[in-house]
């Protein structure tokens, strides 16, 4: 980091700070003036964080910047300083754990981060300098190597590819350790660079490195002995990221230009920032009210220290005389050491142990979701994946659920349904049901004319195989042979009467970025136009005529999702330029003939209704001049180093007009395994479920239909850009007219819903869906007058709260963003949930409280910015109504314990100041103070915290209706923290007053003998340690083996202690306040009596509670597991 | 092959842990545990609180105050500082016999041992016999670590200071002559503070150890002549000063001082009058303390206690109380569960 900043800081004293520029091989060229070659970063990644030398301090540091570890250490130091109460080891020692233990988690991770960092850094790479090969350590590459990566391997920096040993220049790479897109990219070396890379000399001028992967844009000059110096244009086709591999290319050589920390790759991985649950906020809250309690209960005591010394004779009575130190001490002074005194003495309140056991509860509890086989998917052989464990619990009180259409909703798994063809209707039919393979249903109604013409189709045919980024996946087995074979199964469109034989070139294998393009190209084999790949340059499609065409690729005008389009530029072998474009039909549509338009718009949006994804295709002729007129503008506009993407859309945008419009197709994207029961059940959490996605409303809303998002009796109220052109007024004052109308339907007339209550409840009760689009959400939202804007937001947000799903289509991926964050921001500032397997959804993943990655087929990209990843959609149910539900239980009823056990913990030793003089005289031994938190009273809350299961998970899946229970932070509220708070005053209240009645005749023993102070406090402490631990019993619905294990091994440890750290006389402690203090008190019958009446009054209340709040209702039956657990039932259940 | 293996390594463990089903007890606290159990412990607890009250009840306690604050108190005389060894007598009687074995303690009020300083000032190796603390004692005995002239004080520290030194002599009256009533000092600390915890030095004569200290500036004697009448009864294992030692709890407090078990007086103290000489040293009206001397016998629950048994009963009755409402309640409701 330091580095790099230092680096850059250097660069801006040397160069402009926009661009850097690198000699190929180090060889400086001699018509350049005396170049000095500038100092980059060395190829070394560092991930880790720290070293072997500033681990101590650095780990130190940063664990005191955390305000409670900060607050100890002060604590501690007082204590050390001040002459107090108690030993610094009191606290000291519990501290000493708490970091110790954080200390050896951050360390372990940090090994394991070097280790990876070495396994990188040490790997060997073939450098060539100077004609040589030289075998190098990855780290040791400088900018300006060039290098020599075979197939298979991965690249170590960032490239810039100059040879490749492909015939066509080209070669292919994966990056599925980036994006997680699996399929094969081609990249291009530089143009007309020379073959022999010992001569070659050239300079590249190239961009500071950022993290955009699809970004690049560089320059490239190339000296040749008496020639001007040739400029080549570089972009992200001629540049090779770190971390991709090479494939299907035996060798290629390239040149590193960016390195280390600035490839592209490490800088997409710095990381994310740091989200905060919902219950980390409550314990903050919860800490401040126990810092009050803690700061009032020191000063009720000083103030009354000093008014009770005012009494003659107590302040200073003869058997205790003060020191002269003492005496002289100023009587402030004295006070705010008493002050202080008094905060070591009552600091126990703050449980220290809290945050490492919520921590460590975290952390181990997050592997019972990567453990659950539930969530393994046997396709892609994977299990859940958790990146962060600090969001457990959040998963239990989500109220908002964003998800994402396309591969979330839907399987992103493409298949041809049909296609339309200048108005007529296509649909493919299964081999044997009809002689023509490519019938016709019914096409625009009754027209003598059932078929579009033959050139039509086969244009049509043509620009689907021609208009697309596909590759033919190349297999070692199959080779010429199988094309040959494959010509003699390709068929014939059906009008030539010819039987249909089973496709078999459905396995045939095609790469592509998007499963469109595949679905578009195998249903144009289907129908006979295959596509047979690429030739250096040129496509080849088989026609059904079995014919080879061959045509020269000129251009791509890439997809890009503000476009919504893409185009290829071909020429024919006739001669013939030919511009195909396919895309969503709002992005065609206004650029084709209207007349072509109206025929094919119907079916259109009767294919989207249907939920079938469409593409509209169309085509044009260019001549001679138009094509050097387009050429010209793209090749300028891709040699742009400044705004090359304006640039490149502007002459997209004017190449891509006047087209007319051959057909559309339609694809279907089936819905998720269990889509609909999901998303019932979320609803019947009482989630709200929002449908965020880029594509059309129709198809959206036909997808929200089937997920059973809305329903028949759903009444839609929609705000799109075609409700808004309806009233046939300015748009503005049509929005501002429909806002307020659907208000007033959907908040001011519904009936005040109290939440929790819906749809399954009220079905009487009026249901209502929302819908808006893209383009109106950003007029609601940017508004052109200030007030109108935040009202409309207002009006826009209490319309969709009171919907009980809205769908928002025609998003861009950071409009979804935004409409995450407005509702994250919203009153209540309710808990949301993303999810969504694609790029696009990658903003709203990190947006929203939770992000959930899905493993699907659009890339990792979704799972590497996730919180969790599962396989399927339909996991979300059981993460959130089981997984989510138990952590979320879990962690409350940790933190409400944590607050009461301290508490009823420090109360008696706050009471005790009232008869010990206020003279700051701990309750307890040192000892006991110490252990209470680390060893008596820790294991079994832990194990509670992991284990508990208060209701079993089949109940839970069963039943989504108990997750309203806890809706809303239902077990953190102010509410259930002052029972706990009023259990730990009563508990305290009764163990200091019981205890201190008993003493009222202190000859305990029938030797009567007599108990001193030490005997008190014991008595006390062990009140405390069987009461805090059985009430947690008490607390346990699911005792497992190892719940028993540490509930009552906790109480055997703490009386065995007890026996042992007063059955010696230990040598190294000044005092032996406790020998024999324990078992004197077993051998008296009176504290045996008093242990028993005391524990059991303070939990008898507890136990009244639970009969009297026993569930009743229509769902009691269920709520209570009715059946123990037994190894029968396990066996049933698998 | 390696797929299969791949899968097999990334297949979640299907074991009951990691799948969250380990057999698990699920205990319901239902009415039909819940009302027999507060019955049975209602029951339970209702007995041993008859048991205790009628113990608590069958104990003795005779408590007189002594501190002479009150003009018409025997030790009136004594309560001025600037008499020296004043003795006063008390003059008591017992109605009917006290039964024995009778323990004599002596209390004090408003007396704070529990002090936080006055607790840490002693020093524990001095007191196990550490010769090398005899000439440094301890930093947290100071004020009362060493005298004006830097001589180690031995034992040192404010609680063996201000030791207890009121001394009494029990007569009982017959026929208007005083009979002593023999007085056991012995076993009355604790017996680990006695034999392990407090140790004499290993020298003798004991005195020889004491060379070069000088005796707390409150006490008449050095610690090796604490009892002139016993010399095994000296030193740190002098039991008075062992029950001084253990300091008290609250500043309501008593301490054993001695039984009286001997011969014909352990059957107890018969019917008759007392006369209690009284060897008022022990300075209390500073700090308006009480001085007090408690008769009791004990029971095996130790000494009166009224609180134990009441308590008990208390609890119990609320038991079969609570239990009563929920029996009621749930035959209103029918028993909701068993439906």
């Amino acid at each position: 980091m330091l580095r790099r900043t230092l680096n850059r800081w250097l660069g801006r004293d040397e160069r402009r700070v926009d661009s850097r520029s690198i000699c190929v091989g180090h060889r400086s060229s001699s018509n350049n003036e005396a170049f000095i070659p500038p100092k980059f970063c060395d190829n070394r990644i560092v991930s880790s964080k720290y070293t072997v030398w500033n681990f101590l301090p650095k780990n130190l540091f940063e664990q005191f910047r955390r305000i409670a570890n900060f607050y100890f250490l002060i604590i501690f130091l007082v204590q050390v300083i001040v002459d107090t109460p108690t030993s610094p080891v009191t606290s000291g020692l519990p501290l000493f754990f708490v970091i110790t233990v954080t200390a050896i988690k951050q360390g372990y991770e940090d090994w394991l981060r070097h280790k990876a960092d070495n396994e990188v850094n040490k790997y060997p790479v073939t450098v060539l300098e100077q004609g040589r090969r030289v075998r190098k350590e990855s780290e040791k590459i400088k900018v300006g190597d060039v290098l020599e990566v075979d197939e298979d391997e991965t690249f170590p920096c960032d490239l810039i590819l100059l040879q490749s040993s492909r015939d066509d220049d080209t070669c292919f790479v994966t990056t599925a350790s980036l994006d997680g897109e699996s399929n094969h990219k081609t990249h291009y070396t530089v143009p007309d660079t020379e073959k022999d890379l010992e001569s070659l000399n050239a300079t590249i001028e190239c961009e500071q490195p950022q993290p955009d992967l699809y970004k690049f844009v560089g320059r490239m000059h190339i000296y040749k002995a008496d020639q001007e110096p040739a400029v080549r244009s570089l972009g992200p086709e001629n540049l090779l990221l770190k971390g991709s591999t090479l494939k299907n290319t035996q060798t290629i050589c390239g040149v590193a230009i960016y390195t280390g920390m600035e490839t592209k790759m490490a800088l997409n991985y710095q990381g994310k920032s740091q989200k905060r649950s919902a219950v980390e906020k409550s314990i903050n809250a919860f800490l401040l009210v126990y810092l009050c309690i803690l700061v009032s209960k020191a000063l009720v005591c000083t103030t009354l220290k000093y008014v009770w010394q005012n009494k003659p004779g107590q302040d200073e009575p003869w058997y205790n005389e003060k020191t002269q130190r003492e005496k002289d001490t100023n009587l402030y002074l004295k006070m705010f050491t008493d002050f202080l005194s008094f905060m070591v003495l009552f600091n126990f309140i703050i449980p220290v142990s809290m945050y490492v056991t919520v921590e460590m509860q975290k952390f181990l509890g997050s592997f019972f979701i990567t453990w659950d086989k539930d969530f393994f998917d046997p396709e892609i052989k994977e299990g859940a994946l958790v990146n962060t464990s600090d969001l457990n619990e959040e998963l239990g009180q989500v109220e908002y659920v964003f998800t994402d259409k396309t591969g979330t909703l839907t399987q992103n798994n493409m298949e041809f349904i049909e296609c339309c063809i200048d108005g007529f209707q296509y649909k493919y039919q299964d081999a044997g049901t009809d002689l023509d393979g490519f019938c016709v249903t019914d096409g625009p109604a009754n027209k003598v004319q059932h078929k579009a013409g033959r050139e039509k189709e086969e244009l049509f045919l043509r620009a689907l195989c021609l208009c697309h980024t596909v590759q033919v996946k190349e297999s070692p087995e199959q080779g010429q042979g199988q094309r040959d074979g494959l010509m003699d199964q390709v068929d014939g469109l059906g009008v030539d009467g010819e039987g249909l034989h089973p496709p078999p070139q459905e396995q045939r294998g095609f790469i592509a970025s998007s499963p469109d393009e595949v679905a578009l190209v195998k249903g144009a084999m289907r129908y006979g136009f295959t596509f047979l790949g690429f030739e250096s340059k040129t496509m080849k499609i088989l026609t059904r005529d079995n014919d080879v065409e061959r045509y020269e690729l000129l251009h791509v005008l890439n997809f890009d999702p503000v476009r919504r389009r893409m185009s290829v530029i071909v020429r024919s072998k006739s001669g013939d330029t030919l511009l195909f474009c396919k895309g969503a039909d709002s992005s065609i549509f206004p650029r084709v003939r209207q007349e072509e338009v109206e025929r094919i718009r119907m079916n259109v949006e009767r294919n989207a209704t249907e939920g079938y994804r469409t593409l509209c295709v169309a085509y044009k002729y260019l001549n001679a001049e138009e094509y050097a007129q387009a050429d010209a503008g793209l090749r300028e506009a891709r040699l742009a180093l400044q705004d090359r993407e304006e640039k490149l859309m502007a002459v997209y945008n004017q190449v891509e007009t006047g087209m007319s419009l051959i057909g559309a197709t339609a694809v279907e994207d089936r819905l998720q395994e269990e889509a609909a029961e999901t998303m019932e059940a979320l609803q019947g959490a009482g989630m709200k479920v929002w449908v965020l996605t880029g594509d059309k409303m129709e198809t959206a809303k036909s997808t929200c239909y089937a997920c059973r998002l809305f329903q028949r009796n759903t009444e839609l109220l929609e705000l799109t850009v075609r409700t808004l052109e309806d009233g046939g007024r300015r748009r503005e004052e049509r929005l501002h007219e429909l806002l307020v109308e659907y208000h007033k339907k959907a908040v001011q007339d519904a009936p005040p819903v109290k939440a929790g209550v819906t749809r399954a409840w009220s079905s009487a009760n009026h249901d209502y869906g929302f819908i808006i689009d893209g383009a109106t959400l950003s007029m609601v939202l940017n508004s052109s007058s200030e007030s109108n804007s935040s009202r409309y937001k207002n009006l826009f947000l209490q319309i969709c709260q009171n919907c009980t799903s809205v769908l928002c289509c025609r998003m861009a991926p950071l409009q979804k963003a935004q409409i995450v964050k407005m509702v994250k921001n919203s009153k209540g500032s309710p808990i949301t949930l993303s999810i969504g397997d694609g790029a696009n959804d990658v903003s709203m993943i990190l947006e929203a409280h939770v992000g959930i990655g899905i493993k699907g087929k659009e890339g990792r990209q979704a799972v590497r910015n996730s919180d969790y990843a599962i396989p399927k959609l339909k996991h979300l149910k059981k993460l959130l109504l089981a997984h989510g539900h138990l952590y979320y239980v879990r962690i409350a009823h940790l933190v409400q314990y944590f607050f009461y056990k301290n508490l009823c913990f420090i109360l008696p030793q706050f009471l005790y100041q009232f008869f010990c003089g206020y003279s700051q005289q701990p309750l307890y031994d040192a000892a006991y103070l110490t252990m209470y938190n680390i060893c008596f009273t820790s294991m079994p809350i832990l194990a509670y915290s992991l284990l508990e299961q208060h209701i079993c998970m089949e109940v839970l899946l069963d039943n989504a209706t108990l997750y309203r229970g806890i809706a809303k932070n239902g077990m953190l509220r102010w509410g259930p923290f002052f029972y706990w708070t009023l259990l730990g005053v009563f508990h305290g209240l009764l163990f200091f007053f019981g205890v201190r009645y008993l003493f009222g005749n202190p000859a305990l023993q029938d030797n009567g003998q007599v108990f001193g102070n030490w005997s008190y406090g014991t008595i006390v402490f062990t009140v405390l340690v069987f009461t805090v631990t059985l009430k947690l019993a008490l607390d346990t619905r699911h005792w497992t083996w190892i719940n028993h294990f540490v509930i009552w091994g906790s109480l055997a440890f703490y009386v065995f202690f007890s026996f042992f750290w007063g059955g010696i006389i230990w040598p190294f402690l000044k005092q032996q306040r406790l020998y024999f203090v324990f078992a004197n008190m077993l051998s008296s019958v009176s504290a045996w009596l008093v242990i028993i009446l005391l524990i059991l009054l303070s939990l008898l209340p507890e136990i009244l509670l639970v009969v009297f709040r026993k569930p009743r209702g229509p769902h009691a039956g269920q709520i209570t597991p009715v059946t123990p657990l037994t190894y029968k039932h396990l066996k049933d259940r698998q | 092959m390696v797929k299969e293996e791949k899968e097999i390594a990334n297949r979640p463990d299907n074991t009951a842990f990691t799948q969250q089903r380990l057999p698990a007890w699920q205990p319901m606290l239902s009415a039909g545990i819940v009302i027999p159990g507060f019955v049975l412990i209602g029951l339970a607890f209702i007995g041993i609180g008859v048991a205790l009250f009628v113990t608590s009840r069958s104990i003795t306690v005779l408590e007189i105050d002594y501190t002479g604050i009150e003009k018409d108190s025997a030790c009136f005389k004594c309560s001025n500082t600037d008499v020296k060894n004043c003795v006063c007598n008390l003059v008591f009687s017992i109605d009917s016999l006290f039964e024995g074995p009778v323990f004599f303690y002596y209390g004090l009020s408003n007396y704070f041992q529990n002090y936080r300083k006055y607790a840490a000032s002693r020093d524990d190796e001095q007191l196990s016999g550490d010769l090398d603390a005899f000439t440094a004692p301890s930093d947290s005995c100071s004020p009362y670590d060493y005298n004006s002239n830097d001589k180690p004080i031995v034992p040192c520290g404010a609680i063996a200071n201000s030791m207890f030194n009121d001394t009494f002599v029990l007569y009982r009256v017959v026929n208007g002559a005083n009979k002593l009533v023999p007085l056991d000092g012995k076993g009355i600390a604790w017996w680990t503070d006695y034999n392990v915890k407090f140790r004499n030095p290993s020298v003798t004569p004991l005195k020889n150890a004491f060379n070069n200290t000088v005796k707390p500036i409150f006490w008449p004697n050095p610690a090796y002549q604490l009892d002139a009448s016993d010399p095994a009864n000296n030193g740190f294992i002098n039991q008075d000063f062992l029950v001084w030692m253990r300091r008290a709890a609250l500043p309501d407090f008593r301490k054993l001082y001695r039984r009286i078990a001997d011969g014909e007086y352990a059957k107890g103290l018969p019917a008759g009058n007392y006369s209690l000489t009284i060897a008022y040293n022990y300075p209390v009206q500073s700090f308006d303390g009480r001085k007090k001397v408690v008769f009791s016998n004990v029971s095996w629950m130790g000494g009166k206690n009224e609180f134990l048994g009441i308590a008990y009963l208390v609890v119990g009755s609320l038991c079969v109380l609570m239990s009563i409402v929920m029996l009621i309640v749930y035959a209103k409701f029918k028993f909701p569960e068993e439906d």
